[in-house]
């Protein structure tokens, strides 16, 4: 039996240390509680560590504790109780936990717990099963075949897939041990990102043209006069910054702090404008709370967005609403980017599909000056709706020359940044390849590249025309399962010689995961190594406001595994010491420099020493240490770090205030992105298919399940990717909510669970992506920008029932998300 | 009150005792040393909270259980829903307080659903108390309820699920 109703408290004297949630880009703050099984803290408030008196009901918003926060853990000299609970004092999240954050100790290592089958040992294929092996020998086989591989044929058959973030499954530790084993030592530049397929930056036009993605801080939110989300869903997705920080200026209770910033300007409860094809979960709770007079959903067309930009501006210019000051102070390229970008109202309506006068609003929402005269302050905020849309590289430029021409940088309320998905937590000597880099995921399938290595990825659910990546890996990856198979009591050279022949003669491809989980990835590899996430080790990330915190380490991971950066340095070492014992000096040199004992060596090797290499902790990464940071608490410090003084690290609120910005010339510069419809081939896509296959998160599941999948309150939720659909279309297809239906075009086909949703248009559908069950890649075309962006949100695909599960219908829900 | 003990009669005379004491200023508590020596389950009082005959169909019935201090909520929902009792299966009742940060919910007879009015979480009456969306780690918690024919009366017997607020159910 389970026993839901009573949780174990901390004693008084429970250890206390600072964790930031694994999850979203907001980086939640907590603290983790541990203490021996044999003791529990009493109800008093003296009794326990929180503080708090149980023997009463406590008041609402006075905490936020459930079952999901304790677990039992091992480290630190046996098994102890934890209790992972938001931080009251954190700027960030001021004591709320969103619903991810919410479990964190759920998802720690428990040998009877939902998350009993970590990876805890290295696990070799040998033909036709698992086994557990030693680092060992683990080494021996990734270091012999790497060998084998760089010597013969160089480095560009070195592939990789990698992550690039912080949080779990990155960090500027984690960052810096695989970049500089990858980039310095392996010297390879096949390397693929995380999410897509190539190694590049979401934001490369707002980079191109001098302003990086992360310039404002989640206060600016607070004393907006204008939250202008662009393609992001806020609620679900960036939660705490949502609730903490934007939810108030609707409310109107952070008037008077804009009354004190901002002396003498109209300052009133925050006006949102929300561009989004779909009335989201977010528009919903927005418009309940803001009403019709302070919300406005800009319902666009797919893809649309560029129109709506050029709309915008050329409307703002019109009457006057841009800042010529600042435009010729600090900027250039104005009027070629304005000639190439201008579209009347009335263009703009026929390309976004809405009507004029709510561009019209739009506009004077944003740009048109407060009653007091002054420029309105306008927060721009973007997700995945631009990053992952039609042509990422020129909606950005068209949304940047929009905020640039209207002055909405440098000021504070103001910002043009992303909202983000993961942590950041970049640190690695620069990437070797070109720009545009290497289409990686289409140079595998094309048999190209010997080796693979998935680092904390799992692109069989997370890339593009995923069904055809994953069968023609799983088929090059078999040709070395055979080869394997053949080796019998072979030594590890029997086992390398044999991989290598399967991959150089017959077209394979040895492929190596390294996880927290043995993901449809790591099932369809020949080695699995097993990494660690936050609280096995310690990490620092930073969040969406370039907040740096450090996450300490509280307990052991689970069995053998380790830190990624740990295991990149010992992959480094193997190939140092193989070169070594052939007097190869060359080679053994480009390996040198991974003598890490801990994580915070691979910190002081990397972020700290910043010259010469790509940190997002910039030239003052000096400044930082561990022993630093942890005194800054779950506050951290905002980077770039300005100065360390009075024991204290000083941060930076607002990037541009100065409007230095980030070109060579130090202005902004603006770029021509005229509006020219949707690519061909997604034109295509639209013209033979009835639905339009929109996708993203819900709030109730991070990234691809990883941990999700284990938890019932989560897959109980979701058994099956959920597609949104209008309750019309549902009824002219046969399907009834919880049915289980096809998504299928020329690409590919996945299957998902029919959500009947009112607020859909007909035609649109919305299905959740990187599912473990049901995955929406598998339909996603292989067009991308110049930059080898995809454009995953922009498919269209038919769907037809397939069946009905019994369960599915009995026991989840699929009453309407929409708050109101 | 037939098969409570003492002891746990005591109990939920304590809960009142406490909610009382909760809204005037802190005083002493005379804190009962209770062990649970040979069972698991916690000391849950057994308490009528509606007859069925007096039941409308989605008008939800307040009651607080397992002491004052726990507000919640019955309903009778029309057709047989999971964990439904009475003579239709279609009873459930639930805690209304969000497993969140433990606002006071909102009964929304259209969706049949909870509704939170600080952070908008949502919680699905007719699946179990199911988060459709929102921030909660948990469902609502749920009320065990057992229908007595011979009376016609539904009767709270325990809780599945931590209540908001509390370490445990039983204050």
């Amino acid at each position: 039996m389970t026993i839901n109703d009573r949780i174990p408290l901390p004693p008084a004297d429970a250890e206390k240390t600072n964790m930031v949630c694994h999850f979203c880009i907001v980086g939640c703050g907590y603290h983790v509680y541990k203490w021996p099984v044999n003791q529990e803290g009493g109800r008093a408030p003296e009794e326990n560590a929180l503080g708090l008196d149980f023997r009463r009901q406590l008041n609402a918003l006075d905490t936020s504790l459930s079952p999901a926060m304790v677990n039992q853990v091992k480290g630190g000299g046996g098994t102890h109780n934890i209790m992972i609970v938001p931080d009251k004092e954190c700027v960030v999240n001021q004591g709320q936990s969103s619903t991810r954050g919410g479990q964190l100790a759920s998802v720690m290592f428990n040998a009877t717990g939902p998350t009993q089958d970590r990876l805890k040992y290295p696990r070799l294929f040998t033909g036709d099963d698992w086994v557990d092996v030693s680092w060992d020998t683990a080494l021996k086989v990734y270091a012999g075949v790497t060998k084998r591989i760089l010597d013969a044929d160089g480095p560009d058959q070195l592939m990789f897939n990698c992550f690039d973030h912080g949080g779990a499954g990155g960090g500027f530790e984690n960052t810096w041990g695989t970049g500089k084993l990858m980039f310095s030592a392996l010297q390879t530049k096949m390397v693929r990102i995380h999410n897509r397929p190539a190694y590049n930056s979401e934001c490369h036009a707002t980079r191109d043209m001098g302003i990086g993605e992360l310039n404002n801080s989640y206060e600016d939110s607070e004393v907006a006069d204008t939250l202008f989300y662009i393609g992001a869903n806020p609620y679900e997705t960036q939660t705490n910054y949502f609730l903490a920080h934007a939810l108030p200026n609707m409310q109107g209770t952070t008037v008077d702090k804009k009354k004190e910033w901002f002396d003498g300007e109209t300052a009133l409860p925050a006006k949102v404008i929300i561009a989004d094809p779909r009335r989201s979960p977010t528009i919903a709770v927005c418009e309940h709370v803001a009403g019709p007079d302070r919300m406005l959903h800009l319902r666009i067309n797919p893809g649309s967005d560029t129109a709506l930009f050029n709309g915008l501006l050329t409307y703002a210019v019109e009457q006057g609403w841009h800042d010529p000051d600042f435009i010729a102070a600090h900027t250039k390229g104005f009027d070629e980017a304005l000639a190439a970008n201008r579209m009347s109202l009335e263009e703009c309506s026929q390309a976004t599909g809405v009507p004029v006068e709510d561009l019209q609003k739009a506009a004077e929402w944003a740009y048109k000056p407060k009653e007091s005269g002054h420029r309105p302050r306008s927060a721009h905020l973007y997700e995945k709706g631009i990053i992952w849309g039609n042509d990422n590289y020129k909606i950005q430029s068209a949304l940047v020359d929009l905020v640039l021409a209207t002055h909405n940088v440098g000021r504070r309320g103001t910002g043009v940044c992303r909202l983000g998905g993961h942590q950041e937590g970049y640190a690695r000597p620069p990437y070797p390849g070109p720009r545009p880099a290497p289409f990686i995921d289409q140079e595998l399938m094309d048999g190209n590249g010997k080796m693979l290595t998935v680092w904390a990825c799992n692109a069989f659910q997370t890339t593009l025309n995923a069904e055809n990546y994953r069968q023609q890996l799983v088929k090059r990856s078999n040709t070395v399962r055979e080869a394997i198979g053949k080796v019998r009591a072979g030594a590890v050279e029997e086992l390398v010689d044999a991989i290598y022949d399967a991959v150089t003669n017959q077209g394979g491809l040895f492929m190596t995961t390294i996880d927290l989980y043995p993901t449809k990835v790591a099932q369809a590899s020949h080695l699995m190594l097993p990494g660690a996430h936050p609280g096995e080790m310690n990490l620092t990330s930073m969040n969406g406001e370039r907040r740096m915190r450090l996450s300490e380490r509280f307990m052991d991971p689970p069995g053998a595994a380790k830190a990624d950066c740990l295991i990149a340095a010992d992959i480094a070492n193997a190939l140092k010491a193989m070169y070594e014992d052939e007097e190869n000096d060359e080679m053994a040199a480009r390996f040198v420099g991974f003598d890490w004992i801990s994580e915070e060596d691979a910190f002081n090797d990397g972020f700290r020493k910043p010259e010469g290499i790509d940190s997002q902790g910039g030239s003052t990464g000096h400044l930082v240490t561990y022993d630093r940071l942890r005194a800054m608490g779950n506050n951290g410090v905002q980077l770039p770090v300005k100065d360390y003084k009075n024991g204290k690290l000083i941060g930076t609120e607002m990037i541009y205030a100065d409007y230095a910005f980030s070109t060579e010339d130090g202005k902004a510069h603006f770029q021509p992105a005229p509006w020219t419809g949707l690519p061909d081939k997604v034109e295509e896509q639209r013209s033979k298919y009835r639905f339009w296959i929109n996708n993203g998160r819900t709030n109730h599941i991070w990234q691809t399940a990883y941990h999700d999948e284990r938890i019932d309150f989560r897959r109980q939720r979701y058994p099956m990717a959920p597609i949104e659909i209008h309750p019309e279309d549902a009824t002219a297809l046969g399907v009834a909510a919880g049915d289980v239906v096809e998504v299928f075009n020329d690409y590919g086909s996945s299957y998902a669970m029919a959500y009947l949703e009112p607020s859909m248009k007909p035609g649109h559908s919305f299905m959740m992506f990187t599912y473990n069950n049901g995955i929406m890649g598998d339909v996603v075309t292989n067009w991308t920008d110049q930059n080898i962006i995809p454009y995953y949100k922009g498919t269209w695909a038919d769907i037809r029932r397939v069946g009905a599960i019994a369960d599915y219908e009995e026991t989840v829900s699929f009453k309407t998300r929409r708050y109101a | 009150m037939a098969g409570v003990s003492r002891r746990r009669f005591l109990k939920v005379g304590g809960g009142s005792l406490v909610a009382g004491a909760a809204v005037g200023p802190s005083g002493t508590f005379a804190e009962e040393k209770v062990t649970h020596v040979g069972r698991v389950t916690l000391p849950y009082p057994e308490k009528p909270i509606a007859v069925v005959a007096a039941m409308s169909v989605n008008e939800p019935v307040s009651f607080q259980y397992p002491d004052e201090a726990s507000p919640c909520v019955a309903i009778k929902m029309g057709s047989a829903v999971p964990g439904g009792v009475g003579p239709e299966s279609d009873i459930v009742a639930f805690s209304t307080l969000c497993t969140h940060m433990g606002c006071v919910m909102n009964y929304d007879g259209e969706s049949r659903t909870f509704k939170c009015p600080c952070h908008f979480s949502m919680f699905d009456c007719e699946k179990g108390g199911q988060m459709i969306i929102g921030q909660a780690t948990s469902g609502v918690p749920s009320i065990i309820l057992r229908y007595d024919e011979a009376d016609d009366s539904i009767n709270a017997l325990g809780v599945n699920g931590l209540i908001y607020g509390r370490q445990s159910n039983i204050l």
